[in-house]
């Protein structure tokens, strides 16, 4: 069977991120792609162009929701709204699991929109997991916690990221987005090694894995998903498939976008790797009694 | 003796103050927040340094990466404001507003949902043409709205012309109802498909290029009555009277049809002789396009 329990079992090989540049193209060539990541704040409005198009895309691929604002890290509470109309949406796409982000954003109800990495204390895993165990409650499927990349480091921090990681996603008992770019933007930003975290990580909690590139300044890396992979990362992903196995993947693209067929190329370079984790095909149970 | 760690709302709340700090001219981190706390005191009671950047450096990418997302975004919804004022004073406008109204949404697409409200009390950031600027806000937050905003199934013409005095009946989501001193709608629509004659990298205008103020020949004020909703997932304009404005309007705000009514023609030019004539029609162009629908139960 693919898949594990934190993305319902799926057999997603590799996907890309549904983009308004790439509209057209999609409806006009109907091109193969196995499936589409959605921003499902995107499309938590009523009605009108944005859901004509989610339904249009649902008639013919595959969606899974990744949000960028239930900022499981915030200490404050979240927005009863936010996750009603969340689950009307998961109804709607009939995504197999949900991911999000470890990190905070909001406070006392005004929101950043920016991902803002925690400190890695007791206090904030022991939030963080309320508000996972919450929204998978509410929601009625799996979610899986996606690490951010980070500028900055907290004097407050009682362990590593890679160890609050494990924590949380231990104690929620919840999957993994791992974003393999965004562990090496951090690596670089923070002077650790991308591989030890990539080592560290509970690989049968992984529930999909995030590839990207990124534009690097003098002094730091932003994670500004507007560029091909780079080489160490495709390394990072690598092994990452070595020790998960047949993972969901997905290249994230949003800055400078290219053709549709350049985002999907790039992407596709994925399968280099996971085409070899692909678990062998199981013979169809009643067909095999008989014969 | 280390310092006790900081409550996890508490960091939060103090972080978010600095991260929401306008940028000074040049893009930098101030050194402290409009409720005069010291930024760089807050970055190094919280923030680590490493060998590349310190603690006031890192929480600086934070601060700057606020500004550019919510400005890119406000800049986006209001494209028309923008080109009218030019870039200029529209950042100005921009970084005032959202200092006063910063997102209370898990959605950027409220962004912008007090900023028509809030522009008309602040004359200040608009000079000679804040009338003006106050029409195309208003004109762009409606096009938001009607472009996204539910909808719901509208009464059929024939149903719609046997409604009563008593009858009260919902207004369509997704119509937006504008009232303008000017007649701001042409100047969005020319600005709308300037935009759309210049198409970019990924097919929006860059929010942070150098724009000069709009050159608009001497502009007359005339009163405008707007309605902008949807037909078929494209937003539109469609000037209306008067008197179909206000009638709509109470409508909206739950009158009956006979109150709507008689307000809507209160201090009317149309002659009485004319009035069901005119509202026959009305009705039935409101029914066709949609716009009237059953009362919430
Ligand atoms: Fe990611």
């Amino acid at each position: 069977m693919a898949g594990n329990r934190f993305n319902s079992y799926s057999d997603h090989g590799v996907g890309i991120g549904l983009r308004i540049p790439h509209y057209s193209h999609i409806f006009s060539q109907k091109p193969v792609v196995d499936w589409f990541e959605i921003i499902s704040e995107n499309f938590l409005c009523d009605a009108g162009r944005p859901m004509q198009v989610l339904d249009r895309i649902l008639e013919q691929y595959r969606i899974v929701q990744h949000g960028v604002s239930l900022y499981f890290g915030s200490a404050t509470e979240p927005d009863p709204e936010h996750l009603r109309r969340l689950k009307q949406l998961v109804r709607r796409t009939n995504t197999p699991w949900l991911t999000d982000h470890l990190c905070w954003g909001s406070v006392d109800g005004t929101y950043t929109h920016d991902l803002i990495p925690l400190p890695y204390t007791w206090e904030a895993v022991h939030r963080t997991v309320e508000r996972v165990k919450q929204a998978q409650h509410y929601l009625e499927i799996p979610v899986a916690v996606e690490n951010v990349s980070s500028y900055m480091a907290y004097k407050d921090s009682e362990m590593t990221e890679w160890e609050f990681l494990n924590e949380v996603v231990e104690r929620a008992d919840c999957g993994i987005l791992l974003d393999v770019n965004n562990i090496y933007v951090s690596s670089v930003n923070h002077d650790f090694d991308p591989m030890l975290y990539v080592n560290s990580i509970p690989a049968g909690r992984v529930a999909q894995i995030h590839i990207a590139g990124h534009s690097r300044y003098e002094k730091y890396i932003l994670d500004t998903h507007d560029h091909p992979v780079i080489d160490p990362v495709w390394q990072l992903y690598a092994r990452a498939i070595e020790r998960a196995g047949y993972t969901p993947t997905l290249l994230e693209w949003d800055d400078h976008i290219p053709t549709f067929d350049e985002v999907h190329n790039e992407a596709l370079k994925a399968n280099k790797y996971l085409e070899a984790a692909k678990p062998a095909a199981q013979p169809d149970s009643n067909l095999a009694g008989v014969l | 003796m280390a310092n006790a760690a900081m409550p996890l709302a508490e960091l939060q709340r103090q972080l978010a103050a600095v991260i929401m700090t306008p940028l000074t001219a040049d893009d930098g981190m101030r050194e402290s927040t409009p409720e005069g706390r010291s930024t760089r005191a807050i970055s190094e009671r919280v923030i680590a340094p490493n060998s590349r950047l310190d603690a006031f450096e890192r929480l600086e990418l934070y601060n700057q990466q606020y500004w550019y997302r919510v400005l890119d975004s406000l800049a986006e919804d209001f494209s028309s404001l923008r080109a009218l004022l030019g870039s200029r004073s529209y950042h100005q406008l921009a970084v005032a507003y959202l200092s006063a109204h910063p997102s209370r949404s898990f959605t950027l697409r409220n962004l912008g949902s007090k900023l028509p409200q809030w522009l008309a009390s602040h004359a200040e950031c608009t000079g000679r043409r804040h009338k003006l600027a106050v029409d195309v806000a208003n004109i762009e937050w409606a096009f938001i709205e009607a472009f996204d905003n539910a909808e719901l199934k509208p009464l059929a013409v024939a149903e719609a012309l046997h409604l009563t005095a008593e009858s009260r009946v919902r207004l369509q989501p997704h119509l937006r109802l504008v009232a303008l001193k000017y007649p701001a709608d042409e100047l969005v629509l020319d600005a709308q498909h300037r935009e759309r004659a210049q198409p970019t990298e990924a097919g929006r205008n860059d929010a942070r290029e150098e724009l000069k103020p709009l050159k608009l020949a001497a502009m007359r004020s005339k009163s405008t009555w707007l309605a902008v909703h949807r037909v078929d997932f494209s937003v539109y304009f469609k000037r209306i009277e008067k008197e179909e404005h206000a009638i709509l309007s109470a409508i909206e705000c739950g009158a009956t049809l006979g109150a709507a009514i008689s307000q809507g023609f209160k201090g009317t030019r149309i002659p009485a002789s004319n009035r069901a004539a005119k509202l026959r029609a009305w009705f039935e162009n409101w029914a066709e396009l949609g716009w009237l629908c059953a009362p919430e139960i």
